[in-house]
């Protein structure tokens, strides 16, 4: 039998029991009720808790089941398990039918049920969290088995071409050994957040001010959604316009400096990549240069400041924690941007500090990695987590000392809502 | 209508009406520093401030009282200009400074508030160290640049805002990590530090504690000598400790004004006797 | 002591004019943000419009005998590179299917080859000379011309610009954001109503907000190694499908469904909370019948931004192996597939100039749901806000 028809007949059974349990629950509490006995909770409650009596067990028996299946590999004929988690709920139905008695708290039980459930999918985050954490560790653990992590870390040529063969065990067909050097990949990355910076940080950190400090009510209402808009355009959309519309204008305009720019440039998915991150930047300072309270301004104009002088001395400086961390907040966001510098940056690992020149990042080098045919455990592929690892430590601290930034910044002026 | 009135003008007044000035003359010796003839000020539609004639002289300390919403800390901001920061604000009337009217359109409002200078309900030191919370102003204002004139100048102002002692060890501590008593004295000395001809003080001491309350208005009888100073208390008995001239302010109109010690033992007006001897408030 | 207003202007003219420059400069700031969106969009407009249009021929088509054997036998020798080789492919099977056809000849309309749609929409093409001059002639017969193209949107990927269309996309879409939704959803709801209706205030609930938060921030790439790693290598979820893929974005999206479920519940004052409990409701009861009502469009528009970022996205996408060639329209959640951003992604890649119009067309499509999926939360928070 097939997977989905197994599935079903689970399912279409499951529901007639549950059927026939919040039924017989409610016949049975709606019984007693009627022969006079006070009992503890509503006869729909009964049958609720005959209902979860007998679906919890089946589903848990079932899942248990294929869980075992999947990881000890077992054979455990899917009829056999059918079979036994449907006995489960019904031995569930009787004892939810039996415990319908006056004395049973039967609200306090699903209570109980119902915490524990949702206490379960609140538990699915933390797993997430974990599972990135274990499939990337584990396999990084698996690439540094094979080669040196201290190459890794400081070698500067990445060159896993020649891991292919390895892998097919016909190394000696490639001319030199594969090569995992990270740092032409690391410096790339870099290069190009920081291009993104130098357009997203003045840009976003203007709009905030001229949003805060200077519009009128309807522009401000209007600027604000318009700039998020910015930030709700797909990443493969900005990749396309910065491959097929920003490059050729950077290599015309090199051209007419008389300098020599890649299709592939730096600059290209640096700019781009900046114009998503304004709103990033924007959006979270402005909501910081509000919350810098008004006190603050006043002070300053009663002293004689001019408006400008206000707001470069005295709210920029106090809102200054939370526009750090936004920046944070865009840095990170930035170092892990991939379908941009997977469109517009080169593939080539190359170690310059020309933005004009192609260069590749470490995302463009994860999907490379993973996208190509290779064994997956190719030194080549398990690299690839390697690097993930990297960037997801990088990220997750920046991410922690932003939230940190933001926390303080609101410790300090008692604000609730950042 | 009454801005030909003499400068100091008209006797002690007896039931006068409203939209006369109310100035007093005696102390001939105090000079004029604010005259305000005719003021009014609206909140969209709605009338915040009536007719309000006032003269403010010069090195006294004036208290403006009254019930709140009545208008005394609207009258307050009118005289450096605060109210333009309000949308939706309408003046007319004049309030003339040096023979000046500080609501013309030739008017810099930065200029005026250089010389008129405010200390907020709430202490609202900046985010900087003591020392650039006093120093900040007056360099922007070109009033000092030398290193050693800042110095001299920051220290000048802590020790006649009372505070120098207390915080001349830790002049590059942030200025939120004093007390609220000291914060404020931090925002007197700040003031004072661009050396205006006029501090306004709005409800300074409502935040505070009632010794560095009577810290602030020892400070208030000192600086006074210097400075003029108006003040907006909700609070009789310091209007009665510390100030020369008491003015009334009720629904947005001046009901009396004259000096302090008259005000309060012979009030002119029944509804000032009535605040004044707490029948309402 | 006191100046007179007017001795300190000059230095106080710079400091006004310091003051404009900020505010000009900022707000210049502002405007590039709004240039940049505006250039782009026209951008994306003028290369991507032209998509929605595709040159079609009036030829003579034989179904004779041989054409059943030959496609290419179909139609004259003049007009046979003009004619799109995928539409003469299909004859044999369209002969099969209508009998009646063989031996007649008709004038149809049929998809012309993709170079001579780029002629007639003025772009570089690849065209001969002589071809030109039969494109030229036939255009003035009236025998050629751009219409609506309909393959765009009814037909799946191709090698062959002139049959591109992004309908097995947007089917893969489709389904990988239904099983997105009915995995991110209830988990994301559920975890909201724990966190903030039933968790005690400790560690562990403190340690699951700090883990929600960082998850809504980490790179989308990283979730495509957690796909690889865990659905298909360890539970072996085949690969390349809607279901892996939707569990996948279901990861990403859950945060953005909590944090949002989170503000909604929070907005509903405790009040309403104390009201319930004073008529004896217990706690799930006030949390299922006045609480989750009252929340229920903040959770709704927050999911619908949630499931509009999911649809943008690619990079965990291609780590999982959804950017297959999928010609045609996907029908099950376990066959390979592809997303409309996938399908974007691989025609971006294609040399041929005609599929960076196909390229912006698929995004004007992409992007014209998103923004409706987006204005469509907005109306909804506006309508449904409630000032307490």
């Amino acid at each position: 039998m097939q997977t989905n028809q197994i599935l079903a007949l689970f399912c279409g059974t499951l529901l007639v029991l549950g059927l026939i349990a919040f039924f017989l629950g409610r016949a049975k509490a709606a019984r007693v009720r009627a022969s006079g006995t006070a009992m503890y909770a509503q006869p729909d409650q009964y049958a609720w808790f005959s209902v979860l009596s007998t679906a919890g067990p089946a589903i848990a028996v079932g899942a248990v089941g294929a869980f075992v299946m999947l990881l000890a590999g077992a054979e455990i004929p899917v009829l056999y398990l059918l079979a036994a988690s449907l006995v489960v709920g019904c031995a569930g139905l009787g004892m939810g039918i039996a415990l319908v008695r006056p004395d049973f708290h039967a609200r306090q039980a699903i209570e109980r049920v119902i915490r524990f459930i949702l206490a379960g999918a609140a538990l699915i985050s933390i797993l997430t969290t974990f599972g990135i954490l274990v499939s990337i560790v584990g396999e990084a653990i698996r690439f540094f088995q094979m080669q040196s992590f201290w190459d890794f870390i400081t070698g500067t040529i990445w060159n896993p071409g020649a891991s292919f063969l390895e892998a097919a065990g016909r190394a000696e067909e490639g001319a030199s050994a594969a090569q995992f050097g990270s740092v032409p990949l690391f410096a790339g990355t870099f290069m190009i957040t920081l291009v993104a910076m130098l357009v997203a940080i003045p840009v976003g950190l203007l709009s905030a001010i001229y949003m805060a400090e200077f519009a009128p009510q309807r522009v401000r209402t209007l600027a604000k959604p318009v700039l998020e808009v910015l930030a709700g355009i797909p990443t493969v959309v900005y990749g396309f316009f910065a491959a097929i519309t920003v490059a050729p204008i950077i290599v015309d305009v090199a051209g007419f400096f008389g300098l020599d720019a890649s299709f592939n440039n730096a600059l290209a998915p640096g700019i781009v990549m900046g114009i998503m991150i304004i709103p990033f930047i924007s959006s979270l300072s402005d909501d910081v240069i509000n919350s810098v309270p008004d006190s603050m301004r006043q002070g300053s104009l009663a002293l004689g400041m001019t408006k400008g002088e206000t707001i470069r001395d005295v709210v920029v400086p106090a809102a200054l924690p939370g526009i750090i961390s936004a920046s944070l907040l865009a840095v990170s966001r930035a170092l892990g941007e991939t379908m941009i510098v997977v469109m517009a940056a080169g593939m080539r690992p190359n170690l310059t500090a020309n933005p004009l020149e192609d260069m590749t990042t470490v995302t463009v080098r994860i999907v490379a990695a993973l996208t190509g045919d290779q064994e997956f455990a190719s030194a080549e592929t398990l690299s690839a987590f390697a690097l993930g690892l990297v960037l997801f430590v990088v990220t997750l601290s920046l991410n922690l000392v932003s939230v940190i930034m933001i926390r303080r910044f609101r410790e300090k002026y008692r604000i609730n809502n950042l | 209508m009454n801005i030909q009135v003499a400068e100091r003008s008209i006797a002690p007044m007896t039931g006068h009406s409203a939209g006369e000035p109310v100035t007093r003359n005696e102390e001939a010796h105090h000079e004029l520093s604010i005259r305000v003839r005719d003021l009014n000020l609206w909140y969209g539609a709605s009338q915040a401030l009536k007719n309000i004639n006032i003269d403010v002289y010069q090195q006294n300390v004036t208290a403006l009282i009254g019930p709140s919403g009545c208008g005394k800390s609207t009258f307050l901001r009118c005289l450096n200009r605060m109210n333009d920061l309000i949308p939706g604000v309408r003046i007319d009337g004049l309030v003339e400074m040096d023979g000046r009217d500080v609501n013309e359109a030739r008017m810099d409002e930065v200029a005026l508030r250089r010389r008129v200078g405010m200390v907020f309900q709430k202490p609202n030191p900046f985010p900087k160290s003591i020392f650039e919370n006093i120093a900040y102003a007056p360099r922007m204002h070109d009033l000092v640049s030398r290193k050693a004139d800042v110095d001299e100048l920051v220290e000048r102002a802590l020790r006649d805002a009372g505070l120098w002692e207390e915080v001349k060890d830790k002049l590059h501590q942030p200025g939120t990590s004093l007390s609220g008593g000291q914060q404020q004295r931090l925002c007197i000395a700040r003031a004072i530090a661009v050396q205006p001809d006029v501090i306004l003080m709005d409800e300074p001491t409502s935040a505070l504690d009632p010794i560095s309350t009577a810290t602030i208005e020892d400070l208030m009888d000192k600086l006074k000598r210097q400075f003029t100073i108006i003040t907006v208390t909700h609070n009789m008995q310091q209007a009665a400790r510390v100030a020369d001239y008491t003015a009334f302010f009720h629904l947005g109109e001046v009901v009396e004004y004259n000096d302090t010690q008259t005000m309060f033992s012979n009030p002119a007006t029944k509804k000032a006797e009535d605040y004044i001897t707490g029948r309402y408030g | 002591m006191s100046q007179p207003f007017d001795e300190i202007s000059a230095q106080l003219r710079r400091r006004h004019r310091k003051s404009a420059r900020l505010k000009w400069l900022s707000m210049g700031a502002l405007g590039l943000a709004g240039l940049f969106l505006v250039l782009f969009f026209a951008d994306m407009l003028v290369k991507g419009v032209p998509a929605f249009q595709q040159a079609q021929i009036q030829v003579e088509v034989d179904y004779s005998e041989r054409a059943s054997q030959l496609p290419l036998a179909a139609v004259q020798e003049e007009v046979r590179p003009l004619v799109s080789r995928g539409v003469l492919r299909l004859i044999p099977g369209r002969m099969e299917d209508n009998p009646e056809l063989l031996g007649t000849t008709r004038m149809e309309w049929v998809l012309a080859d993709g170079q001579v749609d780029q002629y007639l929409k003025g772009h570089h093409s690849k065209l001969r000379d002589s071809e030109q001059a039969v494109v030229d002639r036939l255009v003035e017969q009236g025998r050629a011309e751009l219409r609506f193209n309909t393959t765009f949107f009814t037909r799946g990927d191709s090698k062959m610009p002139e049959l591109a269309g992004i309908a097995s996309a947007a089917m893969g879409t489709l389904m990988t954001l239904l099983v997105t939704l009915a995995v991110s959803f209830p988990i994301g709801v559920m975890t909201a109503v724990y966190l903030e209706e039933f968790a005690p205030d400790n560690r562990v609930t403190q340690l699951i907000e700090i883990n929600i938060n960082n998850l809504a921030a980490i790179p989308s790439i990283l979730f495509g190694l957690l796909g690889l790693a865990i659905f298909i290598n360890f539970f072996g979820v085949p690969r390349s499908t809607p279901v892996v893929g939707g569990l996948t974005l279901a990861l990403m999206t859950l945060p953005v469904i909590i944090i949002a479920t989170r503000t909604a519940l929070r907005s509903v004052p405790d009040s309403i909370r104390h009201a319930a409990f004073g008529v004896g409701c217990s706690r799930w009861q006030v949390v299922r019948d006045h609480v989750l009502p009252l929340a229920l469009p903040g959770i709704m528009t927050g999911s619908i931004i949630g499931l509009a970022q999911a649809m943008g996205e690619t990079a965990p996408l291609i780590i999982v192996g959804m950017v297959a060639f999928i010609p045609d329209v996907t029908s099950s959640f376990t066959e390979a597939a592809t997303v409309l951003p996938a399908q974007i992604f691989t025609w971006a890649g294609e040399p041929d100039r005609a599929f960076i119009e196909k390229t912006s067309g698929g995004i004007l499509v992409l992007l014209a749901v998103l923004i409706t999926l987006n204005a469509t939360a907005v109306v909804m928070r506006k309508k449904f806000e409630r000032r307490w």
